[in-house]
């Protein structure tokens, strides 16, 4: 975890320090060398070629190019980050080396991308990699004869290292309010149709027509400059203030903090009323999917964060409630047509969802941690295997799956539209994160948390594993339930291959991006995972590579979440804790949460 | 004890927010005059678009499904919506590569380019097919969906998309339960607006076993299918009139689509008697049963029938297919259909990955030739009626790769004729076993 | 959270109390041994399948059971030195594959591939050992060697990414379409063994696994270096401070375990020829389920529980399902593979070797 360091807290400088080590200009090479082997993979894999048609700012700005350099800046931006500060040296600052270094990364990450349009052009090389074509020549060289290619690529990355490098030199109001202008400028050219839908659902339409040459197309270079201008005056105009908001509101006396959580709550619910309104029914639908997403990662926090048991076929007990709600609901079930409404069959999705958990965990009360996970998974692909089989066909449909699933109704309320769906899932959603959140400090809650830590000690100290153990997962298989349910009902039929171990492992990444243990993290991590790939759907065909890489990434630099609870992200940080605690000649208080701390200026 | 009920307090006022909310948005909604139509919001607008038409220009009576006007210079959009990622995803890639053909191909529409506005991703699933679906048509200028690629993820799709007054069109869906089963019975998932390019599994599987019983005189057979509904609804369909024809199946079993070793139901096939084995299934569990058929005891001899999954230039390459049966709807042997590859492999660096390229260039094709037919200029405004481009794809006769596509009043289009073919050592690729037709088989032929 | 997962080793054995779950999972057994039972002798009593096509169907499973245990190497050697689960081994084994294909395809347009089959085999195996061992030592510098001392979720979940990124950077580099391995000759006949002819190929799977194991085996058990990979998953810190290189160790079972991936790569090639990028996957998974069967951890187990697994998946499903009119019921040759699992682990919580393994650990 050498990337996690974390900065102790500023003090005045009392000792003699020496002075801060340069930037490495051989890590800067090897960060060269392996963004440049990026850089080829994302040539290669055609992600250069199929973005190339994707205009980010109409006319001068191809995605697919973009992407290219986009990577030899960021690996200039990782080679010329002037080196942790550390105890007892002066801090680092960033001079015109670290530039160079990043002007050298992005050299020779050009230089890796120039070989390959070298080879390109000599050998056919379209019988093994299959998207190295002609075109895509094309593209890389600019149509220029590859020895000026050559040069241009590599000086276009260079360039885009030492802009990357560059990052590092700028004072830090201006950094601050150019990075986020960016990042913005970015988000409105990704987005274009959510931020279309935004300005067409406040009928503000106009806004739409001037920044983007049309509905759903690229955003215009007046629009490009408008957001950016607008972003980074509110940014710089902001960025005087010393402390972040979380700061302030920690600071806060008691009843004030209180009464700020209130208000907040009340705005946040006010305008959940109003998204669906305004964002209309493609982006209702993805926050319906990210909503029943949300139901089973919070079921399946109680398994995993709060019992630490590692369940990967969670998608069973989702499947078990889908398969519940249609056979009571629809008329095209094969075996019996009960045809009840949704609301009613609710209890009876329950309590098959709760002996489902039953037959799971009984049979592995006594197992350890990985034999656990193996088979949990194997439970998840026999729920699968069975509901498409023929032998349940009777039942289930078979690989024919239940169709004419009827929308949810209750009482007079007939509900259809993903906009109208929004609210009893979001419904839903509150109540789930309200039990986890009271189950945390119940007996129950502390009975997993004990077991967690040490099951032997638990068992020791009176709570009882085996209950405990059962509860955990009737609770969780519960929650998934009531997400398959309203998936069945809101798609209107249920087919076996929507329930793929794929499921399982998204809603165990979407806890552990979000934060295990952290409901506010749980529902950011599925606001990242299920929503950003849904919005970018352009994106699909290499959804699972950026998902793949963001994982990777994620656990190398912050394995306990974007918002970790405070008790994991002290165990997941013990080390460095003592490591500070070791150094800290001054007796000042380690900090304790890495994530909230700004680094000293 | 009072901080827990401020927390108590705060929820139940969330909850009551909500309630309230739930509650205003339905009857909003409600209000609109919409109450049960998925996607009717969508529709409103559709219909609020078309009044402010009607009163600009008053040489036209709109539809009731409304109508899409595009201004001069504005592409016409079209949507693809298929399978491009996962286990699957050469299904739908196949498909896309079709479409972008179709519509370089065809480069404009009275003046108008054409635009593949979204290529969404159906990921073989019913939630697929619902969320790119629902992106597809909250843009309110899509005329028309190339898709889906699996049927699993056409049944929400047909019934989003078809509610919003567009057209949806698939090129390798082949379920019965979207359109009908051919006897004259409306599915439960049929609705107006969807139509397909690929044949209704009850043609394909009535041949098949015309074939098997008539013409190779064989009453032994045993049915593999993969668990996908498309494979196992054409087993289901061989297997009925096979045995009304006084046939017997000694064996009806499923593998998993990810399955290698066939040897455990290959043995059950031999020990049950099978002279013929029909396993309409896909690559790559399809390369393995005649790979594996010949090292079994009592199978040696064992004929083999696949159907127009397996019908690839990959597959019947493969040296264990020789010898082995096909059905499939009667395919382009055409001097057009062999540009259509050139152009394919030229483009994409590999000959087609699949089946289904051509029923889904035919697909986009009979929209272009319906939009060209029914579109009209109003000033500089080309305007499609919705409603009269349905009744103009539903009446239309279009001459396409995959044979003389004209579609029935449940939305199958597809050349209703079958083709049994084989592939023998005088075959060496796909074109070769496509042209060595045994029977072909109408619609008519097999009494449906 | 560090022992979040790792809930105690030792089973939780209240002494002298029956509790509901203990006569539960009594009867659990008996209902288990007695559907089996009752199965079994409903199929065979049927006389449907002949004692030879039983035989075949052993054989058959065996073969594939084999390549299923040269994957689980991987799993074991590194659960037994790391304790974490590298989900990402079945892509270790899918790429293997494909650079077996690339190198068989590239032989096939040789005379050599005619002239010299063994040589050409020796090239494709060697190929395909040294791709899949060099992913392997990729992965942990890159993935799992910053992680070294995280909470065990940590890798497991940065796993499942390199699982997914390596699937798909499969499928955009070298497309999606199925590829189909050229044929041997010699490879395509049959062999008779003790009176049944076998495939040649299926015989040539168990011959060169069962070459590859004894070599193992050996390495491990007779080698210095197997010796420091035995002390370094005994206790990382004790090895170290004996003068054992901890880091060159784990690059090594990592690189082993992948050469092993590559044999079972190109072995794999050679009996179901067609593979995509997403043929490493259900064996991946298979050879994860064939080690904690045989006892994560343990070398021996892996072998056992990857021939086991290879065999009940093969036989099951005519033994017992059959025996019950179930239709179609090869289609649920993973409901039995897994339930076999859930089977072993009622019996044995820590898998059919496991014993010695978790009660030295906790």
């Amino acid at each position: 975890m050498a990337q996690v360091t974390a900065p102790s807290p500023a003090r005045p400088v009392e000792v003699e320090l020496r002075p801060a080590p340069p930037v490495d200009l051989g890590r800067a090479a090897r960060l060269g060398l392996i963004g440049g082997v990026a850089m080829v993979l994302v040539a290669a894999t055609g992600i250069v070629g199929t973005f190339q048609t994707r205009l980010l700012i109409d006319p001068i700005l191809p995605l697919g190019l973009l992407f290219l350099y986009l990577l030899a800046f960021a690996f200039g931006w990782m080679a010329g980050k002037p080196p942790a500060a550390l105890e007892g040296f002066a801090p680092a600052r960033a001079n015109s080396r670290n530039l160079v270094a990043g002007a050298l990364a992005g050299a020779l990450g050009g230089l890796c991308v120039g070989v390959l349009a070298a080879l390109m052009s000599t050998f056919d090389l379209r019988g093994v990699f299959v998207q190295l074509s002609p075109q895509l020549l094309e593209i890389l060289t600019f149509g220029l004869p590859l020895g000026a290619a050559i040069i241009a690529i590599v000086a276009i990355s260079a360039v885009a290292g030492a802009i990357g490098a560059g990052v590092h030199l700028l004072p830090i109001r201006l950094k601050r309010s150019l990075l986020p202008a960016l990042v913005w400028v970015m988000m409105f050219a990704l987005f274009t149709d959510l931020v279309g839908q935004l300005f067409a659902g406040l009928s503000a339409e106009f806004l739409t027509d001037f920044l983007f040459t049309g509905r759903g197309g690229a955003l215009t270079i007046v629009g490009a400059i408008t957001v950016f201008i607008v972003v980074f005056v509110a940014y710089w105009l902001l960025g005087g203030r010393e402390t972040t908001l979380r700061g302030r509101i920690e600071a806060m006396p008691r009843g004030q903090r209180t009464r700020f959580s209130l208000i907040a709550a009340a705005v946040i619910l006010i305008i959940l009323w109003f998204v669906p309104k305004v964002m209309g029914p493609f982006v209702s639908q993805v926050l319906d999917t990210a909503g029943i997403y949300l139901l089973m990662a919070l079921g399946l926090n109680i398994v995993v964060g709060y019992a630490g048991m590692l369940d990967l076929g969670y998608v069973a007990f989702f499947a078990v409630g889908a398969y519940t709600g249609a056979i009571l609901t629809s008329p095209q079930s094969p075996a019996f047509t009960p045809q009840l409404l949704l609301i009613v069959a609710i209890p009876f999705v329950m309590i098959a969802a709760a002996l489902a958990g039953l037959m799971v965990a009984t049979p592995v009360i006594r197992m350890r941690g990985d034999y656990l996970a193996i088979v949990t998974l194997g439970f998840g692909e026999i729920a699968r295997i069975l509901f498409n089989s023929e032998w349940l066909a009777p039942i289930f449909g078979g690989a024919q799956g239940i169709t004419n699933i009827p929308d949810l109704r209750i009482g007079p309320l007939q509900l259809s539209t993903p906009q109208d769906y929004f609210y009893p899932i979001f419904l839903v959603v509150l109540i789930a994160a309200y039990v986890t959140y009271a189950l945390q400090n119940s007996r129950w809650g502390r009975a997993w948390m004990a077991m967690r830590e040490d099951e032997s000690v638990a068992e020791a100290m009176g709570v009882n594993v085996v209950t405990a153990k059962l509860s955990a997962f009737v609770v969780g298989a519960v929650l998934a339930s009531f997400g398959g349910a309203l998936f069945g009902a809101q798609i209107g039929s249920v087919f076996p291959h929507s329930f793929d171990i794929v499921v399982s492992v998204t809603v165990l990444v979407i806890i552990i991006v979000g934060g295990m243990g952290s409901v506010p993290g749980v529902a950011l991590g599925a606001l990242v995972l299920i929503v950003l790939p849904n919005l970018l759907r352009e994106f699909s065909q290499y959804q699972f590579l950026f998902y793949g890489v963001l994982l990777i990434v994620m656990m190398l630099t912050k394995p306990e979440g974007f918002i970790p609870s405070k008790r994991r992200a002290q165990e997941l940080h013990a080390d460095e804790l003592s490591q500070d605690a070791w150094l800290d000649i001054y007796g000042d208080k380690p900090t304790t949460d890495a994530t909230t701390t700004e680094p000293p200026r | 004890m009072t901080k827990r009920r401020i927390h108590m307090l705060a929820v139940l006022g969330a909850l009551a927010l909500i309630l309230a909310a739930c509650g205003g948005g339905t009857s909003a909604t409600t209000a609109d005059g919409v109450t049960t139509t998925v996607g009717g919001d969508v529709t409103t607008t559709l219909a609020d678009t078309s009044t402010t038409m009607a009163d600009t220009s008053t040489t036209m009576a709109a539809g009731e499904l409304g109508v899409i006007e595009i201004a001069a210079g504005d592409p016409i959009k079209i949507a693809s919506l298929q399978a491009i990622s996962g286990d699957v995803a050469s299904l739908g890639l196949d498909q896309v590569r079709g479409i972008e053909i179709a519509i370089a191909n065809k480069g404009e529409i009275a003046g108008h380019s054409i635009e593949l506005a979204f290529n969404e991703d159906d990921l073989c699933n019913s939630e697929g097919g619902q969320t790119g679906a629902t992106r597809i048509i909250a843009d309110p200028q899509v005329v028309a969906v190339i898709g889906t690629s699996c049927s699993g993820a056409g049944v929400p799709a047909s019934n989003v998309i078809t509610s919003a007054g567009r057209i949806l069109i698939s090129g390798s869906n082949t379920s019965p339960v979207l359109t009908s089963d051919l006897a004259g019975n409306e599915s439960a998932e049929h609705h107006d607006g969807y139509y397909r390019t690929a044949h209704n599994d009850a043609i394909q599987g009535a041949a098949a076993a015309k074939f098997v019983f008539e013409e190779l005189g064989l009453t032994q057979v045993a049915t593999i299918n993969d668990g996908d509904p498309y494979t196992q609804g054409l087993t289901s369909a061989f297997e009925g009139p096979f045995e009304e024809l006084g046939g017997t199946i000694v064996l009806s079993t499923a593998v998993t689509a990810d399955q290698t070793d066939m040897t455990t139901p290959l043995t059950e096939a031999s020990a049950a008697g099978a002279e013929l084995i029909f396993f309409p299934i896909f690559q790559p569990a399809g390369d393995f049963i005649p790979e594996q058929a010949p090292s079994i005891a009592g199978l040696e001899d064992v004929v083999l029938m696949g159907a127009d999954g397996l019908l690839s230039d990959t597959y019947v390459t493969l040296p264990q297919s020789e010898g082995m049966y096909f059905s499939g709807p009667t395919t382009p042997t055409t001097p057009a259909y062999e540009d259509f590859v050139t152009q394919y492999e030229e483009e994409y660096g590999e000959p087609p990955i699949q089946s289904f390229h051509a029923h889904a260039f035919d697909a986009a094709n009979m929209v272009f030739t319906a939009i060209e037919t029914i579109a009209q200029m109003s000033g500089d405004t080309l305007v499609i009626d919705l409603q009269a481009l349905r009744d103009e794809l539903g009446s239309m006769t279009y001459e396409g790769l995959t044979g003389t596509l004209s579609c029935d009043e449940f939305g199958d289009c597809a050349a209703p004729s079958i083709n049994i073919m084989q592939n023998t050592e005088a075959e060496a690729d796909i074109e070769a076993v496509r042209g060595n037709v045994l029977v072909t088989y109408t619609r008519e032929d097999l009494g449906l | 959270m560090s022992e979040a997962i790792s809930v105690p080793a030792r089973p939780i054995r209240s002494a002298s109390r029956v509790t509901p779950v203990t006569i539960f999972l009594w009867g659990l057994r008996i209902a288990a041994l007695a559907v089996i039972l009752y199965g079994s002798y409903q199929s065979i009593s049927s006389g449907r399948l002949s004692g030879a096509q039983w035989r075949d169907l052993l054989i058959f499973g065996t073969s594939t059971g084999s390549v299923f245990a040269l994957i689980a190497l991987g799993y074991t050697m590194v659960y037994g030195v790391l304790r974490f689960i590298n989900f990402a081994h079945g892509e270790v084994f899918m790429v293997g594959a494909m650079m077996a294909f690339y190198v068989a395809n590239g032989l096939a347009a040789t005379s050599l591939w005619i002239a010299s089959p063994f040589v050409s085999l020796l090239i494709v195996f060697i190929a395909a050992m040294t791709t899949s061992a060099s992913l392997a030592v990729l992965l942990e510098r890159i993935a799992y060697r910053p992680l070294r001392n995280a909470p065990r979720l940590i890798p497991l979940i940065t796993s499942i990414g390199a699982s997914f990124t390596i699937q798909y950077l499969v499928s955009g580099l070298v497309g999606p379409s199925t590829k189909d391995f050229p044929r041997m000759e010699p490879l395509r006949g049959t062999i008779n063994v003790a009176g049944s002819l076998i495939p040649t190929s299926r015989v040539v799977v168990i011959v060169v696994t069962v070459i590859v194991m004894i070599a193992l085996y050996l390495f491990v058990e007779r080698t210095r270096t197997g010796k420091s990979m035995r002390a370094v998953s005994e206790d990382q810190e004790t090895a170290a401070l004996m003068g054992i290189d901890v880091n060159r160790t784990i690059v090594t079972v990592f690189a082993v375990g992948g050469a092993m991936a590559g044999v079972a790569g190109a072995l794999w090639g050679l009996v179901f020829p067609s593979l995509n990028y997403f043929s490493g996957f259900l064996p991946g998974i298979k050879a994860f389920t064939a080690a904690v069967l045989g006892g994560i951890g343990n070398i021996l187990g892996a072998m056992l529980g990857g021939v086991s697994l290879g065999v009940v998946e093969s036989i099951g499903p005519s033994l017992v399902l059959a025996g019950y009119d179930i239709p179609a019921f090869s289609q649920l040759k993973d409901v039995v593979a897994y339930a076999a699992l859930v089977m072993v682990l009622i019996f044995r919580p820590t898998g059919i070797l496991g014993e010695r393994l978790s009660r030295d650990r906790t």
